[in-house]
């Protein structure tokens, strides 16, 4: 592994930390408003200093990792379980199966630009966690599908499955006993490429006010709400900016971290 | 030739095919609202024969498909007199329908804005190229070196640093700070810099990564050597003829990109208040709840991003005679 992806694995971990352990990091209540406190700088007693209305961005920031990771392991998890049997069936089965579903409906989700169809799927349904997260899933699936199908194409060549298949075993047997393990690995490399893209989904979909609504403390919200002030007291966007750059470049040094680890032929450049 | 001719055919189907769905999929999203139209517009005090009024003027007095479904009624057949078959054939008469805001023509709406968009995602295209290829080809041709490290490491931060973040760090640098653009608006040409930028930076980003290893793996080529030994002066190896070939993947990135560059030109329009089809889609559509206008700026913007994917496809296709002749 790359010393970056080693950076990334320690970044991720102090932010999943931060998240489990919110409750006993965060110095200040975060829905307690203060307007006598408003665009405090950076101190010893606000940290991060106070946003817009006087709440400390210290513990906002900490209470918004909570947020991102929610958001970004639902999204990922669900994502990935859909997109996994999808692309298992499309490979392993061929023939008009596969040509429906690579050749058809794959490419039907993804003819949308994926945060025009989170939007789109937002701006109708409604803003709220529960319906981010299924427009997020509904955009993510299809990363994953294409990836297993793939693997699974090549995997189910090998003997062992044509041996399984001589032994009699059944088709959902062999596909998921014998064949999907072997094909797993670049899943853990897309699902952490994932991971940065739906906490950035997240935070933008909260930035353009189509995430979750106002008082939660999402990154992508705290970047809305100082937006107009960032000229006076750049503080307020900084922190939260700074955290979503970091969460999203440690997943990102991770995957391509793991992608070079994977790949032999990277690997021997 | 033929063969050529088929693989168009087929190609042209499948556009056709997405195309198809896509729109149909756009037409029924506003069966998702909770509630009905008319009375998310009209308010709470509305009265009934206004809620009425509004429906049939939009034709949401209609049924929605072919065929509905009820618990009371089952399945129940409507023919083809429904919103579906409405909304389709308005469209093949480039009528997107009336706003419900407004009633002015969405078309008219949309494409007052359209043009701004892709001004700017293709200016923001042309910022990225104009970064990525000697910064590619200097992380390339030194490979693992200095440089490359920093060209990784810059690249990685474009890609996770947000638009949202960008943007608003450049205004504070160059347009609060330094005062050398205007931090928002499009009144004079040079007011595209920063919204361009900020829109191109994660694509610079990519791209860097794809000229980089598109370069280290065409330095590896026979025709390398050749043209080395040869005598040509390290310069022209890597800019005429590494280069040339190492665009190829280049081009289609591109113009697999153009759709995120305009899904994303959405938060850079917010960002700049760039009067594009973003802030269309945001203010006039999703605030005022105008459902017609979103349908209409989804549609738009996917269609764009179908048929840029489809020609980058026959471009890509064209390009790179190894792959024309398989």
């Amino acid at each position: 592994m790359t010393r970056l992806a080693y950076i990334g694995i320690a970044i991720a971990a102090v932010v999943i930390l931060t998240a489990v352990f919110a409750p006993l990091i965060a110095t200040h209540d975060v829905t307690v408003q203060d307007l006598a406190l408003r665009f405090q700088s950076p101190s010893a007693e606000h940290w991060f200093g106070t946003d817009v209305l006087g709440r400390d961005v210290f513990s906002r920031i900490v209470f918004g990792a909570r947020i991102s990771l929610e958001v970004g392991i639902t999204v990922v998890a669900v994502s990935a379980v859909i997109g996994t049997t999808i692309g298992a069936i499309a490979g392993y089965y061929g023939g008009w199966v596969d040509k429906i579903l690579s050749g058809y409906i794959f490419n039907v989700f993804m003819a949308f630009p994926g945060l025009l169809l989170a939007i789109a799927l937002v701006a109708f349904l409604g803003a709220g966690l529960g319906k981010m997260i299924l427009a997020l899933c509904i955009i993510g699936w299809v990363g994953y599908a294409r990836v297993i199908r793939g693997q699974v194409l090549k995997v189910r060549e090998y003997d062992f499955v044509q041996a399984a298949r001589a032994l009699g075993a059944s088709n959902m047997r062999i596909l998921f006993i014998h064949i999907l393990p072997n094909a797993i690995q670049p899943l853990i490399v897309q699902a952490s490429l994932g991971m940065a893209g739906a906490v950035l989904s997240e935070a933008s979909l909260s930035f353009l006010g189509l995430g979750i609504p106002p008082p939660a403390p999402s990154w992508g919200t705290m970047i809305e709400e100082s937006r107009q002030y960032f000229a006076i007291y750049p503080h307020v966007l900084f922190f939260p900016g700074l955290a979503i750059a970091l969460t999203v470049l440690a997943f990102n040094f991770i995957g391509d971290g793991l992608r070079e680890y994977l790949d032999p032929k990277q690997r021997t450049r | 030739m033929k063969r050529r001719l088929l693989r168009f055919a087929r190609q042209l189907g499948l556009m056709l095919l997405v195309i198809w769905t896509v729109v149909s999929l756009v037409t029924l999203l506003i069966e998702l609202v909770p509630g009905s139209p008319a009375a998310t517009i009209l308010g709470e005090t509305a009265t009934q024969e206004q809620i009425e009024n509004f429906n049939r003027k939009h034709g949401l007095d209609r049924p929605a498909f072919f065929f509905t479904y009820s618990n009371d009624r089952g399945l129940v057949w409507n023919g083809f007199d429904n919103r579906y078959v409405d909304y389709w054939s308005g469209l093949l008469q480039g009528d997107l329908g009336t706003s419900f805001r407004t009633d002015r023509p969405i078309f008219d709406m949309i494409f007052e804005r359209y043009p701004a968009t892709i001004k700017l995602a293709l200016a923001s295209m042309l910022v990225a190229v104009a970064i990525a290829i000697p910064l590619g080809v200097l992380a390339g041709t030194n490979k693992n070196g200095v440089i490359d490290n920093f060209a990784s490491f810059i690249a990685l931060l474009g890609i996770s640093l947000p638009t949202f973040v960008i943007g608003p760090f450049l205004v504070y640098i160059f347009a609060v700070q330094l005062r050398i653009f205007s931090p928002i608006g499009s009144a004079n040409p040079e007011d595209i810099v920063l919204p361009a930028v900020t829109l191109g930076a994660a694509l610079s980003a990519i791209l860097t990564r794809m000229v980089r290893s598109s370069v280290i793996e065409e330095l590896g080529e026979d025709y390398v050597r050749t043209a080395r030994a040869k005598g040509l002066s390290e310069r022209t190896v890597v800019y005429k003829h590494v280069l040339k070939n190492g665009l190829i993947p280049v081009v289609t990135v591109l113009g697999l990109q153009l759709g995120v560059l305009l899904a994303g030109a959405i938060i850079t329009e917010k960002i700049f208040s760039w009067q594009g089809l973003g802030l269309l889609l945001l203010e006039e559509g999703i605030a005022k709840r105008d459902y017609r206008l979103v349908q209409g700026c989804v549609l738009v913007i996917s269609v764009t991003y179908i048929i840029a994917n489809s020609l980058t496809d026959l471009v890509y296709h064209r390009l790179d005679p190894r792959i024309r002749l398989s």
